[in-house]
């Protein structure tokens, strides 16, 4: 058990002018994320303190939030890993804050309603059977698909920031685990969107999306992959 | 662009710029003192819940051309059936002999003969269509050699009507498949364009003449009550597992849909029967899937014994779940515990690296981030964890809700998922089954849904007062000067609950735990909720969530003091048999001012008649 200090950024959209931040000192159990922190200011000290979490363990991607500086899920970052007794926690940079830490995230949402996000085909299926796919085939969405939306990776895009019309790694990301799926034939409408200045050639690698993303995905590869396949297809 | 204020330079805080409807939505209302109906929005099916049932029937209803609304408390994409790891059934036979006939068996067998074989029967034909329904969608499962979908064991599904060895029947991606399956139906709902609200909150349903025409919410972002007004309402609220401290299921798993349905005076059928799964991470209860279990993972005890070849010597530890959680339980009891405390260890050890980051790897991923535990290291400390709720809301097999819960339907009203009980799991649901049930049912919900909406009935004419109880609901809470908070009752209420009517139950503990959510309820008369806004005040939510744990723990426990047998899930140290001449039969329970109320109806027994569950 040891003393933490929390630096929790405020914000009441009903109140406040601009944000603030607000210092929680609690006891820290050994095993604690900072999402269990969190609950239990939220529970036993100060029960405004507003986030949004839902499944605890990573798969959600409801609590994305910036810990110390860097995005990530609460619920997955241990407290004793962050080698610090004074934790910053603060909402996902670059969307509008509606209270708290709980940011707007429809601008993400749209990025992926852009890219169509859903497996595009002409070929009917075979009826009462699957579509075939070689598990090398296969292979080669993983690494795409697991993406839980948390919303980590675009908001630490400073691209993004400066651009509000890039997709973003995250649509892009999608994108690719459609373009690279053998059973899709979404490729010229999908490539319509994407091939923009606002889409796959607005990234600069800066590769803050590969350290942000807690599923350890890897969304400046898969920009740059689909890079090479919209090329690949103007040869 | 509304104005964003500048912190920092990084956060920006604003308005929210949510889309509300507006179009379709008049206000009929005058607004009331203190909290306000914001709006009244019309639609031919109005949805609760935005999971595999939920998101399934959407689809059905839009494809059918219905004009429908699916609420929801989080992003449909937050929603818990994304967390399920192992796989959904279907006896696709894609990499050795299976039959429908054997998928069937199993689960009557594993709902320890209480699952209405009716229902059963239709939901595991229906099972082969659903995951090629799936495929066909874009779910990127895991691939044979050959292409085909993979599929892998799990527990109490075996070959030859119980008499063989283990089958592959459980459908798979990775072990993320109900992450795929849910991504997968939201991106079709993107594609047809179904309505989502996110981030409502359920307050209760608007019944008029003994028809269910639609419910009244709380928008979560901006506050104010909303009414949406609907032919056609399907709750698919998932279940109760936040009864528990120790529980898999997310945050938001708190009974909501059963909640509205007991004060609308309906009864809950089979809620008893609460699932605990044995490989829950220790003191969290976050689930480690049985996948682990069926690649080959043991089950070892502080004396380092493979214990459950004295529980269950052949299937060992690919037996039925509340087999292996008994079992695990009894071990904890006798002293066996790592350290003597509430776990046992679960070992993969010997599977290899190389298989453990092929076919588990988000088993990996959570035991090394939550508890800092590898397991190609180290055997991972796992205890029982409540995981699904068989009990629920009385549904016939078209997941139309029975108003008495025997014969009569409530105009209006359809239930499907968790939330529901058909009754497919009986007293015990098999592993991948859930997604199953979730799927089968929210699709034959919207398709029976869209079959309702096509004889054109007519819109009724909205009550005056149809949102008065909520209205005085919120403001209650909001200006309740008391000093109890929603943290404090909850956690007593969920400890409680796992030590007194957990894996083993006995008549004291049952009296004890009963007389303690009475307690509990009487303190919840004296809540404080903190925040006093309306905008995303979480500290609300959570208090209104607390009055539907308080409820349907109620109704567990009085349920489980009432049925004196054990069956399935439902243990009873002081009637450690199963007494079919007295309880071969589902429990309805009606909650009243004056205590929970009884009724029985007979199970549907078509094909396999009862015999000795043994594994």
């Amino acid at each position: 058990m040891a003393e933490y200090v929390f630096k929790i950024f405020r914000y009441d959209p009903e109140k406040d002018e601009t944000g603030r931040v607000q210092e929680y000192r609690i006891d820290v159990q050994p095993g604690w994320t900072v999402l269990d922190a969190l609950n239990y200011i939220k529970w036993f000290v100060d029960g405004t303190l507003s986030y949004r979490r839902a499944c605890r363990h990573g798969i959600c991607g409801s609590c994305g939030m910036t810990i110390n500086g860097k995005n990530g899920l609460a619920c997955e970052t241990q407290i004793k890993d962050l080698g610090t007794t004074v934790i910053t926690v603060e909402p996902l940079r670059g969307f509008p804050v509606i209270k708290d830490l709980i940011v707007d995230m429809e601008p993400l949402y749209d990025k992926l309603y852009a890219i169509k996000p859903y497996l595009i085909t002409k070929t009917p299926p075979p009826t009462d059977k699957e579509r075939l796919q070689s598990p090398e085939d296969r292979a080669k969405l993983d690494g795409k698909y697991e993406c839980i939306l948390c919303g980590c990776c675009t908001s630490s895009c400073p691209t993004y920031w400066a651009d509000k019309n890039f997709l973003g790694p995250n649509a892009l990301l999608k994108a690719a685990r459609f373009l690279f799926d053998s059973r899709d034939e979404g490729y010229e409408e999908r490539v319509s969107v994407i091939d923009d200045k606002h889409g796959v050639w607005r990234c600069h690698t800066i590769f803050n999306c590969v350290e942000a993303c807690p599923k350890e995905l890897n969304p400046t590869q898969a920009i740059v992959d689909l890079r090479k396949l919209i090329l690949r297809g103007k040869l | 662009m509304a104005e964003y204020k500048e912190y920092r330079g990084m956060c920006v805080v604003g308005e929210c710029k949510k889309y509300y409807g507006t179009d379709d939505a008049k206000v009929i209302h005058e607004e009331p003192k203190g909290v306000e109906i914001k709006n009244v929005h019309l639609h031919d099916a109005v949805i609760v819940g935005a999971g595999l049932a939920g998101m399934y029937a959407a689809l059905e209803l839009k494809k059918a051309g219905y004009d429908v609304a699916v609420l929801t408390k989080v992003f449909p994409t937050r929603s818990h059936s994304g967390a399920a790891q192992g796989g959904i059934s279907a006896a696709l036979a894609n990499l050795e002999e299976d039959h429908i006939e054997w998928h069937f068996f199993d689960t009557v067998k594993g709902s320890d003969y209480l699952g209405d074989q009716d229902a059963i029967e239709m939901m595991v034909k229906e099972a082969p269509r659903i995951i090629y329904e799936y495929e066909h969608m874009g779910v990127p499962f895991s691939r044979t050699p050959d292409g085909k979908i993979m599929q892998r064991y799990f527990g109490g599904h075996v070959k030859d009507f119980g008499r063989g060895g283990p089958v592959l029947r459980a459908c798979m991606a990775a072990d993320r498949t109900g992450h795929v399956l849910l991504h997968t139906l939201w991106e079709q709902c993107v594609k047809y364009n179904v309505r989502f609200y996110s981030e409502f909150f359920l307050l209760s349903l608007i019944i008029k003449s003994g028809k269910c025409i639609g419910v009244t919410v709380w928008d979560l972002i901006n506050g104010g009550i909303h009414v949406f007004q609907g032919k056609a309402i399907l709750l698919a609220t998932g279940g109760y597992g936040r009864c528990y401290s120790i529980t898999s299921n997310s945050h938001a798993n708190t009974a909501d849909g059963l909640g509205v349905v007991m004060r609308a005076g309906l009864p809950l059928e089979d809620m008893e029967f609460v699932q605990f799964h044995p490989s829950g991470l220790a003191f969290l209860g976050v689930l480690l899937t049985e996948g682990a279990r069926g690649e080959g993972g043991y089950l070892i005890n502080n004396e380092g014994e493979r214990f459950m070849k004295r529980y269950a010597p052949e299937k060992m530890e690919l037996a039925p779940r509340d087999v292996v959680s008994r079992a695990m339980w009894a071990e904890i009891e006798a002293g066996r515990g790592i350290n003597g405390q509430q776990y046992v260890y679960l070992d993969l050890r010997h599977l290899g690296a190389q298989k453990i980051m092929e076919r588990l790897p988000q088993i990996r991923e959570i035991s090394m981030k939550l508890l800092g535990i590898d397991p190609i290291k180290e055997p991972v400390p796992v205890q029982p964890t409540a995981h699904y709720s068989m009990g629920g809301i009385p549904t016939d097999i078209c997941c139309r809700v029975l108003a008495d819960g025997k014969e009569k339907w409530l105009e209006g009203l359809w239930a499907a998922g968790e939330c529901a009980c058909v009754s497919v799991h009986g007293a015990n649901r098999l592993g991948t089954n859930s997604l199953l049930d979730a799927s089968v049912h929210g699709k034959r919900a919207g398709k029976d849904m869209a079959a309702y909406l096509s004889t054109n009935p007519p819109y009724e004419v909205l009550p005056e007062d149809c949102a008065l109880d909520a209205i005085k609901q919120i403001e209650w809470l909001l200006n309740n000067p008391g000093t109890e908070r929603p943290g404090a009752i909850r956690k007593e209420l969920q400890e409680n609950m796992y030590n007194l009517c957990g894996v083993f139950r006995r008549k004291e503990d049952l009296e004890k735990m009963y007389n303690i959510i009475k307690d509990l309820q009487r303190r919840y008369k004296n809540i404080l909720v903190q925040d006093k806004g309306a905008k995303f005040n979480t500290d609300l939510m959570e208090a209104l969530e607390l009055r539907n744990l308080l409820e349907t723990a109620e109704v567990i426990v009085a349920s489980a003091l009432n049925r004196t047998e054990s069956r399935g899930a439902h243990y009873r140290r002081d009637y450690p048999n199963r007494d079919d001449e007295n309880w071969l039969k589902h429990t309805l329970a009606w909650r009243t001012e004056e205590g929970v109320k009884f009724d029985y109806k007979p199970v549907v027994i078509t094909r396999f008649k009862p015999e000795e569950r043994k594994y």
